[in-house]
Order: structure tokens, then C-alpha cells, then sequence
């Protein structure tokens, strides 16, 4: 916390940390609170109001099932939201451990398992996901660890990276001349050095895993229906796009805004720490 | 006639206005044609600030709040960066601190200073070969023709040096601006490279203005010197008459506190700290570390007066007109006549471990049969330059290399995590040995812990105890090292060691990260300690001066062998080996030159 709070209002006090930061807290109070604000039932079908344009009874006007598209937009966001936000514990939990226990060893060990990562990130990992899904059907249990391993790959580099600056400098060295445990000198000497980077990293993680979770689900390999889901709600419309652009618009532009707010705010936060943001582009 | 000139110049960080905080304030200088200034000072001083200045550089976040540098004329503050590329490094030349980053690693030698030449000259390609290769046999380089085919990481530090004063030359410059030139370099390089910028200048008739901290090297290289403390110049004047008399109290301190081989006892430290630009008063800054201090000393910054013609002090009650060195020297505490080993090194020998591609590691220099034996509360400094395996022999001790044989007993110790305990190894530069996120008590904490298993209210108060023993107080406790000075970091430092309640400290360079006047408290501190804790003390250093003031013995080190092992003063006095004759010659040529020459004789 004591992270998170003084950094905050001084991202804040950037007018694009602020709108980031508002753009997030707007689509979190959205999703928390849709179930109990949306006027009609999200899986209803309803023959008679096939692709009506947006009116008092359906704000966001109905898709080519008749479903409201309102409805359906507003809870549309939880279910990647939930997806993400375990896959990114995920990955930052392993891809931080072994980036520092790699970077502490040095030597083969380092060596070795690195490689070992260059060759994993070279595989499309898209690939990887659909023959998983293939195999074991989509489901939301083995999402998550597939793309926690996927996305902590890259965490790797980074926190090997952040760990290497500071292995080389002498308080490091001075631990192990006292003969503190490897243990002690990661979590005591290295973590709170670090856990800057890996806080903004695992905030960018969150936002491309987001937008992995939403590319499944439009290639229909992610969030599975009845639930609704952004990349779904876009898939399913993009063949009326021209005649109902309705049902197409909403889902794109919250979509979008969320992915927009989190990367304002993260920048802004980062800026905040002082810190460069490494591995801006994501992988895909 | 003046080349260069500095008017009342002020240069501060950020906001015009009352809220601007000076970094220079008020400073004006001049430098005549074929003349040389030194410019001296502690860092935070604003010498580098003022340099920069002179190239008409102003460094990102500062600003100028008045005054003008002008260069045979020209303005040089007043210009966009395009109407002064022909200036600088043509007429107006810069060497850099560290020339070996300031050279591009992909750039061949040749290529470096082709560049400076076909920007200022409009020679031909084939002239500017010819001319390469004749500035880098002036500046006395080996075998100049095959040289500048190579790339900076093939050269040494004191040839790299060289190649940047070669391609400062290549303009043919009427200043040259020198900072810090010698500081990274061994006593010996330094030596060389002094006697080459002398030797140029002499040549050429060219000006020179040359900032360092060193005042050996201004003593050497110039002939006026200007003292800056807080960002305004203290005393200016001769170098020798400044060196020799100084005026003012500040400067009068700092010559004490530089460690001579002509006089073997512990130079004196000037108590507290420079104040950081946040902090400096609007008097006399100075102030709160004087003890001349008087009345009027606050309010209104000193003026700075000539009180003899052509040597200028700040300050309004100057010390008298007597010679530096007559100060008393400070007190030393006699060791205790009693000879209990601690610490036996008997034929150690550290060599190169065979890298494979999987693990290119860091080579340490070879050692070899290195014997010696440390005795309770006895210091023995470990003289050699860079290269001589001299970190390398603490580093074994400390358990980091393992030896290639030979053994390292340590008599108060059984078994490895007591030995761990029993020998401390303090680094050289505090900024990278303490966690920047770690507070002060939790550095001390960290040794309290390990070896003794001790609980948060413990951890507190021996805490207090050792930052007490290191000379701080204990409000530092809850401080972060970025908030301390550097040589405040150094004291944590050695409380940190100190709380392990060791047998022998292990002091690798310890002081050469830091200013002159705090390396001399360092030294003390260190003193002290050995003395009243009964700690034996491995002081590795690479200045013979500063052991011999400090150590009871000293032993050389020179190729990773041990060639010579004494009482200091038998050492600095009649050293036997023909290499420590040349490293005792240097030093005292330095000295020599620094204050006893020009008025004495």
C-alpha cells in the first residue's frame, strides 16, 4: 500500500493519469454493478425485436437475436475482467520467480533456461491456446493457467532484467559475504528494489491479457455463450455491421476504452515511480 | 589579453524569481591567453556547472539568472547551439572526465579524431591521416600508425586519456578545457599525463582551465587557482601562494585534509557537510562549519576582496598569513604494544578461473604467494594501482574467490559462518553497498539478525550503539541512504560492519569515492576504531599517502605479488624495492609540488 497510495494522487495530477484512472474506476463500478442495473435478461431471445435500432426500451437498440444489446454490453466485460486479472496473477507470480532466481544463479542455469524461454516465445502462442482449447474444450479453469504461462514468459525477461541491475551492485555482494540465505538476499535485497517494474508490469499484463481473452472469444475459443463477452458480441455482429451498426459500436467502444484507461493510467503511474516501462508492444 | 571571460555568471535550478536556488552564484573570472586556472571544489561545489558554462552549456533543469561567459568576444550563453558547433571543440576545447565513455565503443581511434579535424580544419583526406597520427605521437603515444585502427576497449585508461586530449588538440584550440583529467587513473598514469598537458601547454601557448578535486593536479597543472564552496569562489589567487597561505577557512581546512607523505600522521577532517543547493545560506555558507565565524557573517554573502594584490578571499575574518602545513597535526592514539594475531594469510594464491562461453564471468587479477599476518588493532594498508590484485586478496579473504591455494586463517574464528561474522568487508562506494530501499536501521538490522538472532527491540537500540560507534546519530535511524551524504553512507556502512562485532575489517578503498576533507573524517573514524575496539584493519588503498598517515605497516602489491612489507614510515621513508621507489617518488613529486615549492623557494 504504501506502494500504491502517494504514487497514485501523483498520477492523478496528470491529466492523462486522471482520465486513465477514470476510464478504469468507470468500467469497474459498470461491471460490479451491472447485474443489478440491467433492464432485460441478457440470453432472452426475443423474436419480435429482431435488430431494432436503439429506442427507450433498448437503449443500445437489439442484435440479430432480438437480445439487448444494452444488457448484454454492460455485463459483457466481467467475465474477460475475471479471466484477466487471474491469468495476470499467474503470470507475474511465475514469471517473477524465475526471472529473479535466474538472474541470482547466473551462469548455466541462467544461461540455460533462457534459451529455453527464447524458443517458447518464438511459438505463436494463439496456436498453442487453440490446440489446447481443441483438446479440452473452452473453458474459463483452463484458460487461465494457459495464458498465465504464455503471458509470464515475457515477465521473465523482465524481471531478470530489473534483478541483473541490481546483482551486480555490492549490497548484493555485501549479503552474500554476510552469508544471507539466497532466499533472504531475493526477498529482502532484490524484491523491494524491483517490485516497481513488476507492479507496472503486471498492471500491462492485465491489459493484454484483456485483449487476448477478447480475441478468443471473437475466434469463439474464449468466453463460451450464454455469457456474454465483448470479442463475442463483435464476432457474432461483424457479418451485419453495415445494416445494425449498433450492435457493433458498443461492444468496440468498451473494448477499447477500458484498454485505453489502463494504459493511461499505468503510464501515468509509471511516470509517477520513475520508472521506464519496458516491452511496450504486446505479443500476437 | 583575456580569451576568457565569466561576468558575474549565475546559474540556477528551475524558477526565476526569489524561489530560484543558485548552483553558481556571482562568479566572475578571467583566463589571459597562454594562461591556466584551476578551478577546486568539493563535489556539489558547482565547478562542473561552471565548466559547462564555459562551453556554453547549461545543463537540463537549470537556468541562467544573470551574467555572461564570452569567448574571445563572442557570448557564449546568448547563442543557439549551431552558431557554437564551430567553437566547440575547434578554438575552444573540452577534454572529458572519463574518456573511456565519453569515446563511441564502435568508433576506431583514428575515427575519433578524424572527426574533431574534419569538422575545424579543411584538410584533405589524406593530410588528416598524416595529422592523426602526428597528434597522437604528441601526446606520446606507442606505435601511432597501428593505433588508430583501434577500437577504445583495446587501450588502457591512461591511453584512452591521451587519445582524448589528441582529438581536443585537433582543432588547434586557444583554451583548453580540462575536468577532472587524471581522476580513475593510477598515481603513475596521473603523473604522466600532468607532465604531457605541462608539455603541450608550453608548447602551444595555450590557455587551460582545468576543475578538479585534486588539489595535488591543479597544483601541478596551474598557475592561478580559484577555491569554490557552495557555488561562489572563496579564495582565488597563484596557486602556489593559495596552497601554500591559505586565506580563507574553508580552503585553509581543506589543504589540511589531504594526506601528505611528508608528514606521517592523520590529516585533519573539516567537521560536517557542504550544504546541498537546497540548503546554502543566505550569508556566508560556510558558516556553520567555521570557527572563525563572527557577526557578520550572516546576512549578506562575503565579498570577494583582495588582501594582498592579485589574491582574493571571501570572507570577513581570513586567517592569518601562515603556512598551511604548520597546523598541528591531529591527534594519534598509540597501538597497543601487545601482538595477538587475528588474521594469517600464508602463500595465497587467487588465479584466473577458465571461462566457458556458457559463463563469461569477471576475471579477478591473478595473486600469487601472498603471506602476511594482521595483529589485533593493527592497520595495514595495502598499497598498489589498479591491476595489482589488491581487491582481489580482500575479496578472497571475504570468501567471494576461492583460492588456488595457500590458506586464510582467522584466529578468533571456528568454522565458516563464524569467520563469515568475524571478517568485514566494507566496499568502496556506499552509493551501490547500501539498499536504496532499505532504511539505516534496517542496514544495521540486517548483521544483527543473521549472527546474533536478535528481536525488533534489540535490533533498535544496538542499532542506535553502532551508528553511535560510526559517529551518527541516532536520528539517521530512520533515514534512507539517498537521504544521507556520502560520507555519512560510508559511516552507515561501516556500522554495518561494525554491528557484525568483528575481529578484522576489510576497508576496500573506502575513501576514494569520497570528498577530500570527508575521506580525511573517514580516516579517523577507521583510526579510532582499531584503536579503541582493539579491530584489525586491511585497508586496501591505492593512494600511499593516505596509508602511510593511517597504517602501521604498509605492505606493496604489485602484479599480484607482495614486494614489500614495513612500518610505514620505513616504507615512505627508505623503500627498498624498486617499484615502491617509483610509487613513493610519484606521490612525493605530487606533494612536493602541491604546496612547499613555489613560496619556500
Amino acid at each position: 500500500m504504501t506502494l500504491l497510495f502517494p504514487t497514485l494522487t501523483a498520477a492523478l495530477r496528470q491529466p492523462s493519469g486522471a482520465a486513465g484512472l477514470a476510464l478504469v474506476a468507470l468500467h469497474l463500478l459498470i461491471a460490479l454493478a451491472a447485474p443489478f442495473i440491467i433492464p432485460h435478461d441478457v440470453a432472452a431471445q426475443n423474436s419480435a425485436a429482431i435488430l431494432q435500432p436503439p429506442s427507450l426500451i433498448h437503449p443500445f437498440g437489439t442484435d440479430r437475436l432480438g437480445r439487448d444489446v444494452f444488457s448484454r454490453t454492460l455485463l459483457g466485460g466481467r467475465e474477460a475482467m475475471l479471466i484477466s486479472t487471474l491469468s495476470a496473477i499467474c503470470a507475474m507470480v511465475w514469471g517473477s520467480i524465475t526471472g529473479i532466481v535466474v538472474a541470482l544463479a547466473g551462469g548455466r542455469l541462467d544461461s540455460a533456461v533462457m534459451r529455453v524461454v527464447d524458443a517458447m516465445v518464438a511459438i505463436p502462442w494463439i496456436l498453442l491456446v487453440m490446440l489446447f482449447v481443441a483438446a479440452l474444450g473452452s473453458s474459463t479453469a483452463a484458460l487461465i493457467p494457459l495464458l498465465g504461462f504464455s503471458y509470464g514468459l515475457s515477465v521473465i525477461y523482465l524481471a531478470r532484467s530489473a534483478a541483473l541491475d541490481f546483482v551486480a551492485r555490492d549490497f548484493v555482494l555485501a549479503a552474500q559475504v554476510r552469508g544471507e540465505s539466497r532466499w533472504t538476499i531475493a526477498v529482502k535485497e532484490l524484491l523491494p528494489n524491483i517490485r516497481d517494474s513488476l507492479a507496472v508490469q503486471g498492471a500491462m499484463q492485465w491489459s493484454w491479457i484483456f485483449l487476448a481473452v477478447s480475441s478468443l472469444s471473437f475466434l469463439g475459443m474464449g468466453v463460451a455463450p450464454p455469457t456474454p463477452d465483448w470479442g463475442q458480441m463483435i464476432a457474432d455482429a461483424r457479418g451485419i455491421m453495415r445494416t445494425a451498426p449498433w450492435t457493433v459500436v458498443w461492444p468496440m467502444v468498451f473494448l477499447s476504452s477500458l484498454i485505453i484507461g489502463v494504459n493511461l493510467a499505468v503510464d501515468a503511474w509509471a511516470k509517477a515511480l520513475g520508472i521506464e516501462r519496458l516491452g511496450r508492444t504486446p505479443q500476437a | 589579453m583575456t580569451v576568457l571571460a565569466i561576468d558575474s555568471l549565475s546559474i540556477a535550478v528551475a524558477a526565476h524569481g526569489p524561489d530560484a536556488l543558485p548552483v553558481i552564484d556571482g562568479i566572475s573570472l578571467k583566463v589571459a591567453e597562454g594562461e591556466s586556472l584551476g578551478i577546486a571544489g568539493e563535489s556539489g561545489s558547482g565547478k562542473s556547472t561552471l565548466l559547462l558554462a564555459m562551453m556554453g552549456l547549461i545543463q537540463d533543469g537549470l537556468h541562467r539568472t544573470g551574467g555572461k561567459a564570452s569567448f574571445a568576444g563572442v557570448s557564449l550563453l546568448d547563442r543557439d547551439d549551431g552558431e557554437l558547433t564551430s567553437l566547440r571543440g575547434g578554438k575552444l576545447a573540452m577534454v572529458p572526465q572519463n574518456a573511456g565513455t565519453a569515446l563511441t565503443p564502435s568508433f576506431r581511434i583514428g575515427q575519433h579524431i578524424d572527426e574533431a579535424l574534419r569538422l575545424h580544419t579543411g584538410l584533405a583526406a589524406v593530410a588528416r591521416t598524416r595529422r592523426i597520427v602526428e597528434l597522437l605521437r604528441q601526446v606520446r603515444l606507442p606505435d601511432p600508425a597501428s593505433l588508430l585502427k583501434r577500437y577504445p576497449h583495446q587501450l588502457s585508461g591512461g591511453q584512452l586519456q591521451r587519445v582524448a586530449i589528441a582529438m581536443a588538440l585537433a582543432g588547434e584550440p586557444q583554451v583548453l578545457l580540462l575536468d577532472e583529467p587524471t581522476s580513475g587513473l593510477d598515481v603513475m598514469t596521473q603523473q604522466r599525463i600532468i607532465e604531457l598537458l605541462g608539455e603541450i601547454r608550453s608548447q602551444r601557448a595555450m590557455a587551460a582551465v582545468c576543475v578538479s578535486h585534486d588539489l595535488g593536479v591543479l597544483a601541478q597543472l596551474c598557475d592561478k587557482l580559484a577555491v569554490m564552496y557552495a557555488g561562489r569562489i572563496v579564495e582565488f589567487g597563484e596557486a602556489g601562494r593559495v596552497l601554500a597561505e591559505p586565506r580563507h577557512p574553508y580552503v585553509k581546512a581543506l589543504v589540511a585534509s589531504v594526506p601528505r607523505l611528508s608528514s606521517i600522521s592523520l590529516p585533519r577532517p573539516i567537521g560536517g557537510a557542504a550544504p546541498g543547493v537546497p540548503e546554502r545560506l543566505s550569508g556566508c555558507s560556510f558558516l556553520p562549519r567555521c570557527s572563525r565565524a563572527g557577526s557578520g557573517c550572516s546576512g549578506q554573502p562575503p565579498p570577494l576582496q583582495a588582501l594582498q594584490p592579485g589574491h582574493l578571499v571571501a570572507c570577513r575574518y581570513p586567517e592569518a598569513a601562515t603556512h598551511a602545513a604548520t597546523s598541528s597535526p591531529a591527534p594519534v592514539i598509540a597501538r597497543p604494544a601487545a601482538e595477538v594475531p587475528v588474521l594469517r594469510l600464508e602463500n595465497v594464491s587467487v588465479s584466473y578461473r577458465r571461462s566457458s562461453w556458457l559463463s563469461p564471468r569477471q576475471q579477478p587479477p591473478a595473486v600469487s604467494g601472498l603471506s602476511l599476518t594482521l595483529m589485533q588493532s593493527e592497520i595495514l594498508a595495502l598499497v598498489g594501482e589498479s591491476g595489482s590484485g589488491k581487491s582481489t586478496v580482500l575479496r578472497a579473504i571475504a570468501g567471494l574467490w576461492p583460492l588456488a591455494g595457500g590458506s586464510i586463517t582467522c584466529s578468533t574464528a571456528a568454522g565458516e559462518r563464524e569467520r563469515r561474522r568475524a571478517v568485514q568487508l566494507i566496499f568502496q562506494n556506499p552509493d551501490s553497498s547500501l539498499n536504496p530501499r532499505h532504511t539505516v536501521e534496517e542496514i544495521i538490522a540486517q548483521p544483527l539478525r543473521l549472527y546474533f538472532g536478535m528481536g525488533r527491540a534489540e535490533i533498535r537500540a544496538a542499532a542506535c550503539h553502532y551508528l553511535a560507534s560510526a559517529e551518527l546519530d541516532p536520528r539517521y535511524l530512520t533515514r534512507y541512504p539517498a537521504q544521507l551524504s556520502g560520507g555519512e553512507r560510508q559511516r552507515v556502512a561501516i556500522a554495518r560492519a561494525l554491528a557484525a562485532k568483528p575481529s578484522t575489517l576489510l576497508c576496500d578503498e573506502i575513501t576514494s569515492a569520497l570528498d577530500v576533507s570527508v575521506q580525511a573524517a573517514i580516516l579517523h573514524l577507521i583510526h579510532d576504531l582499531s584503536r579503541s575496539q582493539g579491530v584489525a584493519v586491511l585497508f586496501v588503498t591505492h593512494n600511499i599517502a593516505a596509508a602511510a598517515a593511517l597504517a602501521d605497516r604498509i605492505g606493496v602489491l604489485h602484479e599480484g605479488q607482495l614486494v614489500e612489507l614495513g612500518p610505514s614510515a620505513t616504507i615512505c621513508a627508505s623503500p627498498q624495492d624498486s617499484y615502491t621507489k617509483s610509487l613513493v617518488g610519484y606521490s612525493q613529486l605530487s606533494a612536493k609540488r602541491t604546496t612547499f615549492s613555489r613560496i619556500g623557494g
